[in-house]
């Protein structure tokens, strides 16, 4: 009890607020679990909740009640939010991925969708009956069972992080927006080769896409259940943070960032800048490609179109709002892109929609906001890059900060 | 082998067309990487705005009547006239909204807000063109519907002459301006060295503003002539073709104007030449559809072996 009094007496007012808000919200959420703004304010609670000072076992505690119980309960009764989370949860992975590019190694990877649809089409390939397209079906008899779909995991992430070393290889030598052209001439690429294989040999079927895709299957239990997923999604999103959190804080994370700040100076201190560059260069790609195998299993459907330029902006816009280089940013930007995109813009849709419908206003449905999702995602990009940055949470290991506190210490040196 | 025989004119003739207006594009890219080492990604969005610009110009002078009654080559101009005007005018202003306050950021942030822009033009164009017309897909009203007919398989549009025309104007233009004028004296100095150019009384900023006029202004032009050629434009036209500019660009060179011109012209020409032959060439597995692989492709190759192109100079990192 006597702990339990000394955290309330540290406790000033602002905090009184977001404890409550910590507590409340997630039971307000499972009570009104089809509210839009308890939704928005059990999200802001979560955020929160990492941001609080507060014990690390409560802050555990409430965490797991949150993300295992409060959630998955919420999202038998509203699927439709789970779907929002299980899709904030993916676009999480992606970004943490993609951050490892960007972020730690500073390679702009505009291609990295490209890597996306490469784990997608393996797993859609194989479990869908197109794989007898090429394989006899005296051989065997596609799709594979929905128990393949664990052993697609690790097969999609070398698959793609072998492509990334593939076209990390030639292409690593050229600099800053050089490369990101180039990978993203590498993702089009990818997009035209899935849109037009369909001749001579059938093998993606051509902008018809594939299905339908097996769903996972464990003991014998078809998952294909949004509840499944928001499960398997977040057992990968723990998986990729914390091997993520573990690179940045090697030997391997501190040449990446040696070689972000300034190339010159890491090839000097004997830092191999190539096999470096392929290294962040692969665990990206292996991530999006892990990736795809659960977009293709969640949507069983894959078809081109998925996986154009848009999306690879939309993961760029994560990671650049959330803050390059800092995984915890990201997965804030990933959450706060989602909703947007999501959330937000269709709620202004069929809010306008339902205006004009009544004959309150007249809005024209060419001002749908939902269509708009480029001119969002521009003027985001583009309000970063001139205001913040370095995003809304900086990472904390870069020249720039090492140079103000270098700074610091001169003039307490002086003084 | 006939057929193939007399494609051969036909195909030339495409090719030059399309490789002019690459040329023209790449111009814009090359002069701002010329000065600023960096690819302004929206340029591909200003070309598109231009082609906007234009062909909204022809569908006024259209709805007006006054299409039918003056010369063709009048409405040309003045189409081309708006769309220079526009295009030089937003690529400004671009410049001063999102590229000047991350001009001494990293230029990683330089190139996302570049990415930014060209994001927020194409549907910034649709969401006007939507609310205007109810529509984003235009048609440019035809303009010149005679040729001429040179042998028996090689027919030249009169509108192709023009386009041309128009084309080796222009870079003739940009040429001797960069080469004789006081101003393109100064953005010569701009490229070499910013620092030096601003210690002998050059004014960094408005250079920097010229070019991006020229380059957008070029664009823009290269815009309208694209809608007068192939007359169906969208809010999403200049995504591909801005990539393929940049392909010319890096081509011959990123950085030398006649590099760009030689670049625009060679892509023009291996695109046209490679989407009819690739489908012959292998009895029909791979056809036209794989004509953008293409032009990718060859960027990939000539940054991987030649990064320096055709005509520029190699780069040698100082420390």
């Amino acid at each position: 009890m006597d702990t339990i009094k000394n955290y309330f007496r540290l406790i000033k007012e602002k905090q009184l607020i977001q404890l409550v808000l910590i507590f409340l919200a997630p039971i307000l959420f499972y009570l009104f679990s089809k509210s839009s703004i308890i939704f928005l304010l059990f999200l802001a609670s979560l955020f929160l909740l990492y941001r609080i000072r507060l014990d690390m076992k409560i802050k555990g505690i409430v965490a797991l009640l949150d993300l295992l119980l409060i959630i998955p309960l919420a999202g038998l009764e509203n699927s439709y939010y789970l779907g929002i989370i299980t899709q904030i949860v993916i676009y999480a992975v992606l970004a943490i991925g993609l951050n490892v590019v960007i972020g730690f190694a500073g390679l702009l990877d505009l291609g990295y969708v490209g890597f996306y649809a490469v784990g997608a089409y393996l797993y859609a390939f194989f479990a869908t009956s197109q794989a007898n397209n090429v394989i006899p079906e005296s051989i065997y008899q596609f799709p594979l069972s929905g128990n393949w779909f664990w052993l697609f995991l690790p097969l999609a992430l070398i698959v793609s992080a072998g492509m990334g070393v593939l076209l990390g290889l030639p292409v690593l030598r050229l600099k800053g927006d050089y490369l990101a052209i180039v990978t993203l001439g590498f993702a089009e690429i990818i997009r035209i080769i899935l849109n037009n294989a369909d001749k001579p040999i059938n093998l993606t079927n051509g902008p018809k896409g594939l299905t339908p895709v097996k769903p996972p299957e464990i003991f014998g239990i078809v998952m294909n259940q949004p509840i499944h997923f928001y499960f398997i999604v977040l057992v990968l999103f723990v998986i990729v943070f914390i091997s993520a959190y573990r690179l940045d804080h090697s030997r391997i994370g501190r040449a990446w960032a040696a070689i972000r700040e300034d190339e010159l100076a890491a090839r000097t201190m004997g830092i191999p800048l190539v096999r470096m560059k392929l290294l962040a260069f692969a665990t990206g790609a292996g991530f999006a490609g892990m990736m795809g195998v659960v977009f293709a299993a969640r949507q069983t459907f894959v078809d081109p179109s998925s996986f154009g330029f848009m999306e690879s902006i939309g993961i760029l816009a994560m990671v650049i709002m959330g803050g390059m280089g800092n995984i915890r940013g990201v997965i804030v930007g990933a959450a706060a892109v989602v909703i947007l995109q999501l959330h937000l813009l269709k709620e202004l849709s069929t809010f306008l929609t339902q205006l004009s419908v009544s004959g309150i206003l007249y809005i024209p449905s060419q001002l749908d906001p939902a269509k708009y999702e480029k001119l969002v995602f521009g003027l985001i990009l583009i309000l970063m890059c001139v205001f913040r940055p370095k995003g809304l949470m900086p990472a904390k290991r870069t020249m720039e900060l090492i140079k103000g506190f270098r700074k610091k210490l001169t003039k307490e040196s002086l003084s | 082998m006939d057929m193939i025989v007399q494609m051969l004119p036909q195909l030339l003739i495409d090719g030059l067309t399309l490789g002019f207006v690459y040329a023209i594009v790449a111009l814009g890219y090359t002069m701002v990487y010329g000065i600023l080492e960096f690819i302004n990604f929206a340029h591909s969005e200003i070309f598109m705005v231009g082609a906007f610009a234009g062909t909204e110009t022809l569908l006024f002078l259209q709805s007006a009547g006054y299409l039918e009654n003056m010369p063709a080559p009048l409405a040309l101009f003045l189409a081309v006239g708006v769309g220079i005007i526009l295009s030089g005018l937003l690529g400004v202003t671009v410049e001063r909204i999102a590229y000047k306050p991350v001009r001494h950021a990293p230029k990683l942030v330089a190139f996302i807000s570049a990415i930014g822009v060209s994001f927020f033009l194409q549907d910034a164009v649709r969401l006007i063109e939507g609310l205007w017309k109810n529509a984003f897909y235009l048609s440019t009203p035809q303009l010149f519907d005679s040729s001429i007919q040179i042998m028996d398989t090689m027919k030249i549009p009169v509108k192709v002459i023009y386009i041309v025309a128009i084309a080796i104007v222009m870079m003739v233009a940009l040429s001797l301006f960069v080469g004789k004028h006081k101003w393109g004296k100064a953005m010569r100095t701009v490229a070499q060295d910013k620092d030096t150019a601003a210690l002998v009384g050059i004014n960094v900023d408005a250079v920097i503003s010229l070019t991006f006029l020229i380059g957008a202004g070029l664009g823009g032009a290269a815009g309208t002539l694209f809608s007068v050629q192939y007359t169906l434009i969208s809010p999403y036209v200049g995504f591909i073709l801005g990539m393929k500019a940049f392909t010319a660009a890096v081509l011959g060179g990123i950085g030398s104007i006649p590099g760009a011109m030689l670049g625009g012209l060679l892509l023009g020409l291996v695109e046209v030449f490679g989407a009819a032959f690739l489908g012959i060439a292998t009895g029909g597995v791979i056809g036209a559809e794989y004509k953008d692989v293409l032009a990718f492709t060859i960027l990939i190759i000539i940054l991987i072996f030649k990064p320096s192109g055709l005509l520029g100079k190699a780069v040698v990192e100082k420390v």
